[in-house]
């Protein structure tokens, strides 16, 4: 089973589109353009801090708000490997998947992890955070079919037999 | 038989009975894109290799988020989308109309029983006309246009019922905004929101539309009202038998219902930063404030800026408070310069803008700064959504919005 | 020896019974317009360089908020909060959003004979009203704002008889725009334009506006024109008085003097990126645009929305074109509304905004993008003046803009 480590972001409950990309920047011609602006509302020093690998834990109703898929792309090209939240937007779920960014939701690990601390994500089974595991619910088949294809647009790219 | 009225679109779309939690294929009858959007959809489109659009007559794309353009860049997006009506002859275009939202029940391109699906989390509100209407992100958009489908999952229905007679000052956006209050922002996520009770049945389709719009503040997969006579009349069409019976069963069963009386409702204002965060306008009556916008799809159409207008009516907007007016579509300014409420609104001092998102989507139309207020009509008050993060957005009615500006402070209106 | 009618006003200002042109002279100002495009600087200045900020007279001062109306940045809007601030501060005249500011001015404030200092170089639109309005840079207006004085050079005056009248189908701006072909973007540099003889008789309010507007773009310090009965009944209609109007001496002494028959001029097309690169409209036809803009303290008074109405009525802007139309203030929007204007443009498919500088200041609202093309009735056609560095903008009459907007390329109305 795959399996990361990665340094922890905190945020609180809902983290809304507008605070992870805003308007303003929407226009940007790439997502790379948009990345210094990404929860520049709420921790404007943020985006320039975030590693590759990465890992935010958030509260409940992540994502709230309008259907950008700017931002669950903004954070994928920040290097964030993966969300460990209480709850996510529907909307917002459904274009991190389709975009390939691993959501995971849980909701016992906001109580124990602080900004900085190391967690393991062993996918679809736990966390682990100071040696202790928190289990994970793997995600529907269908979803899974889409991560297995490598997000949305392979997904396409192979029933139109280019891939 | 008993089904709820999501479970009923959803079955007649895929012609099989469903159940809350079911994941199925459906069919879109209407899709919707625009304008900051086009450019990614039109890529991903490509990039996933299709050639051409499963059925152009069921696109629309509309420019309204970006008119008239505030950045140099914002013009590619005219110029991406223009391609792509050319390359892939699209006919249902809209430059400078409106609002998306509006246009698409007002243009007529949703019908009752439809599915709908658009590149905004605002599509919700096609759900007034009896449509299942959701927003989705553009690479889902791109996959919809080549194969004309989409996965969902069956969602639970929370039911919410008004009776009785509203007062005076209390519109169908107070009590949208008392329900995300109680629900709270992801009380109904990933539910359908069914409205029903004679309070609703005798609103008319504007109302319900700022009603279904908002349903997505409480994280709803979409809201929906039972096609009627006032249904039928606005999309200028009879009810045919089917859609007449998209009207959930008695029986039917819900997660959740929650009944209001409409005489216990009051004009109420959601706080800073989050929509959820609702306090009656008696409660904040009297902090100054410096801005008030009236418009967006939620509450920008003929009825909204009349009833804005009758407050306004031989009075000026306060000194050094500013009144943006952006009514919601083409159509709706037209009527609005017909009937003479343009007249009364730029009389008081308004500044009346062209039809388009403007300052609800926060990159023009009157953006504000460092410690100024403003109350607003339209859907979201998030931390900077209409300029700096030290901004406080309060929203509400369009009554409440306009006694306010002639206040220049927070005012309830009659009062 | 006799004097213009730009040195009576200055003699007046200063004191002194003549001036001459090259003179230097302290002179007391009558009003001091400033706008949100530099307004915040002198607030700054005004804070921060003077050991006793103060404001003469702040009856004097009018601030209006026109160019980035309503704020389309947190920056802009933080400029406009300094403004309004200040100004409730200190009691100072002040509009928002009701119109672009030299309109606002001319409806409200100008009165012929005064010295008015404007913080924006069209200020000497106020020449239409036989006032000498002249542009001036922050510092001289905090200086004129803390004093209620200024110095100035006594400039030579052109003067211009006009004689005969425009055909039908060619405007004011087209006539404006012919004398700067002919005098050059430097021809006016330090000096009045006057204006007069029976052609002038001929020519509406919002004719001479437009006209003395544009005369900046010749250099010229300030524009004049005689003050006559349509100026009086103008003035009179918004219960204002004249300060005194002056009148050239039959022995005034002008650096040169030119003859320009009305009815000689045709429509003018002002090419990119310089004003006086003008050519015959018809030359230009057949150009492609993206972009049209009917409006502007220029060109969007209720006459031009006239000139544009009466050409798109029954028919539609093109689906390619973004045709702007932005009345020049409230009062115009009101006027407009009142007489269908703005329905007819909404019919036809146009952007009818709210009174604000727009896309002639290029910073607000309908930039254009890379490699774009505008036609429009603005001020200016400088490289980048309207958005992207990289675009093209062509100044033309309300009526060669509007047949562009319908044709999607540059057309006269007779080729509609």
């Amino acid at each position: 089973m795959e399996k990361f480590t990665g340094t922890v972001w905190v945020l609180g409950d809902d983290i809304d589109t507008d605070i992870i990309i805003p308007t303003e920047y929407l226009a940007l011609k790439t997502v790379q353009d948009m990345k210094p602006y990404a929860f520049s509302p709420l921790r404007p020093e943020l985006a320039g801090k975030i590693q590759e690998g990465d890992i935010l834990v958030a509260g409940k109703n992540f994502g709230c708000g309008s259907s950008r898929e700017q931002a669950p792309e903004v954070i994928k090209a920040l290097g964030i490997r993966c969300i460990i939240a209480r709850s996510y937007a529907r909307i917002f779920f459904r274009n991190a998947i389709n975009n390939g960014l691993l959501l995971i939701e849980n909701d016992r690990v906001q109580e124990v992890v602080a900004e900085g601390d190391q967690i393991t994500v062993t996918v679809n089974q736990a966390i682990s955070h100071n040696g202790k595991d928190y289990p994970i619910v793997s995600l529907p088949e269908n979803l899974v079919g889409i991560i297995k294809a490598g997000g949305l647009v392979k997904a396409m790219r192979k029933l139109n037999g280019l891939d | 038989m008993s089904a709820t009225m999501i479970e009923k679109i959803i079955e007649r779309n895929v012609g099989k009975a469903v159940k809350p939690g079911d994941i199925v294929t459906v069919f879109a009858d209407r899709v919707m894109i625009h304008d900051i959007f086009i450019p990614f959809v039109a890529e991903k489109f490509e990039e996933m290799g299709f050639q051409r659009l499963w059925d152009p007559d069921k696109v629309v794309l509309i420019y309204d988020h970006l008119v008239p353009a505030s950045q140099v860049d914002d013009t590619r997006h005219f110029q991406v989308g223009n391609a792509f009506v050319e390359k892939y002859g699209l006919t249902h275009v809209h430059r400078s109309d409106g609002i998306c939202h509006q246009l698409m029940p007002e243009a007529g391109y949703v019908k009752p029983g439809d599915v709908v699906f658009g590149t905004d989390s605002h599509t919700t509100t096609y759900g007034c006309v009896g449509a299942f209407s959701s927003g989705i992100g553009y690479t889902e958009m791109a996959s919809i246009l080549g194969t004309g489908t989409m996965w969902i999952r069956v969602p639970e229905t929370i039911k919410v019922t008004v009776t009785g007679k509203m007062p005076e000052n209390v519109t169908s956006k107070d009590i949208i905004l008392r329900l995300i209050g109680d629900l709270g922002a992801d009380g109904a996520t990933y539910k359908a929101l069914e409205f029903a009770g004679d309070t609703v049945e005798e609103m008319s389709i504007a109302s319900r539309m700022t009603m279904a719009n908002m349903a997505i503040e409480a994280g709803a997969k979409c809201a929906l009202f039972a096609p009627d006579e006032k249904t039928a009349a606005y999309c200028e069409t009879e009810l045919t038998k089917e859609q007449k019976a998209l009207a959930a069963d008695r029986d039917a069963s819900y997660v959740r219902e929650i009944t209001y009386r409409a005489e216990d409702l009051v004009p109420v204002l959601a706080c800073p930063s989050q929509v959820d965060n609702i306090k009656p306008v008696k409660e904040l009556k009297g902090l100054p404030i410096d801005q008030v916008f009236i418009g967006s799809c939620t509450n920008g159409r003929l009825e909204d800026l009349m009833a804005a207008a009758e407050i306004l009516k031989g009075k000026k907007v306060a000194p050094f408070v500013k009144l943006i007016v952006t009514p919601a579509s083409r159509k709706v300014y037209q009527e609005a310069a017909e009937n003479g409420t343009l007249s009364i609104l730029a009389e008081a001092g308004a500044i009346i803008t062209h039809p388009g998102c403007g300052l609800c989507c926060g990159r023009t139309g009157g953006i504000l700064t460092d410690g100024e207020r403003v109350v607003a009509t339209n859907n979201r008050n998030f931390l900077g959504r209409m300029g700096t993060s030290r901004v406080e957005i309060f929203l509400a009615s369009p009554r409440t919005a306009a006694a306010s500006a002639v206040a220049g402070q927070i005012a309830e209106a009659g009062f | 020896m006799g004097m213009t009618i730009a040195e009576k006003i200055i003699a007046a200002a200063a004191g002194v019974e003549a001036v001459k042109p090259g003179d230097i002279h302290t002179v007391e100002v009558d009003q001091m317009m400033s706008n949100d495009g530099t307004t915040h600087l002198t607030i700054d200045m005004y804070n921060q360089k003077l050991d006793n900020p103060h404001i003469a007279d702040v009856k004097k001062l009018v601030w209006i908020v026109d160019h980035n109306v309503p704020a389309d940045s947190p920056k802009t809007a933080a400029s406009h909060k300094k403004m309004r601030d200040f100004a409730r501060e200190h009691g100072i005249t002040y509009y928002e959003g009701q119109g672009v500011c030299h309109q606002i001015m001319m409806e409200n404030h100008v009165r012929p004979g005064e010295l008015i200092f404007g913080a924006d170089s069209h200020t000497c639109a106020y020449g239409a009203l036989g006032a000498f309005g002249t542009g001036v840079g922050c510092t001289d207006y905090l200086y004129a704002m803390v004093t209620g004085k200024s110095w100035l050079l006594v400039p030579e005056t052109l003067k211009f008889n006009l004689v005969g009248r425009l055909p039908q189908g060619v405007y004011a701006r087209d006539l404006i725009l012919t004398i700067i072909g002919k005098i050059g973007a430097n021809g006016a540099n330090y000096k009045a334009m006057e204006f007069g003889g029976a052609g002038l008789s001929t020519l509406t309010m919002s004719d001479r506006i437009s006209m003395c507007n544009l005369c900046v773009e010749a250099g010229a310090k300030t524009a004049l024109m005689e003050v006559d009965d349509v100026a009086l009944s103008y003035l009179k209609e918004r219960g204002r008085t004249p300060k005194h109007i002056f009148k050239s001496d039959g022995d005034a002494v002008f650096a040169q003097e030119y003859t320009i028959d009305l009815s000689t001029i045709k429509p003018i097309v002002a090419k990119p990126h310089f004003v006086d690169n003008v050519v015959d409209a018809k030359e230009c036809a057949g150009t492609k645009i993206d972009e049209a803009f009917l409006g502007s303290c220029n060109n969007g008074r209720l006459e031009d929305l006239r000139v544009g109405a009466a050409l798109i009525k029954g028919r539609k802007v093109h689906p390619l074109v973004r045709f702007l139309v932005v009345p020049a203030s409230n009062e115009v929007y009101q006027e407009a509304l009142k007489e269908g204007l703005l329905q007819t443009f909404m019919e036809a498919g146009a952007i009818v905004m709210n009174a604000n500088c727009s896309v002639c200041w290029g910073s607000c609202q309908g930039v254009i993008g890379e490699g774009e093309t505008l036609i429009s009735t603005g001020t200016r056609n400088f490289k980048g003046r309207a958005g992207h560095a990289d675009s093209f903008v062509y100044l033309a009459s309300a009526a060669t803009v509007t047949a562009s907007a319908i044709k999607g390329e540059i057309a006269t109305a007779d080729m509609l």
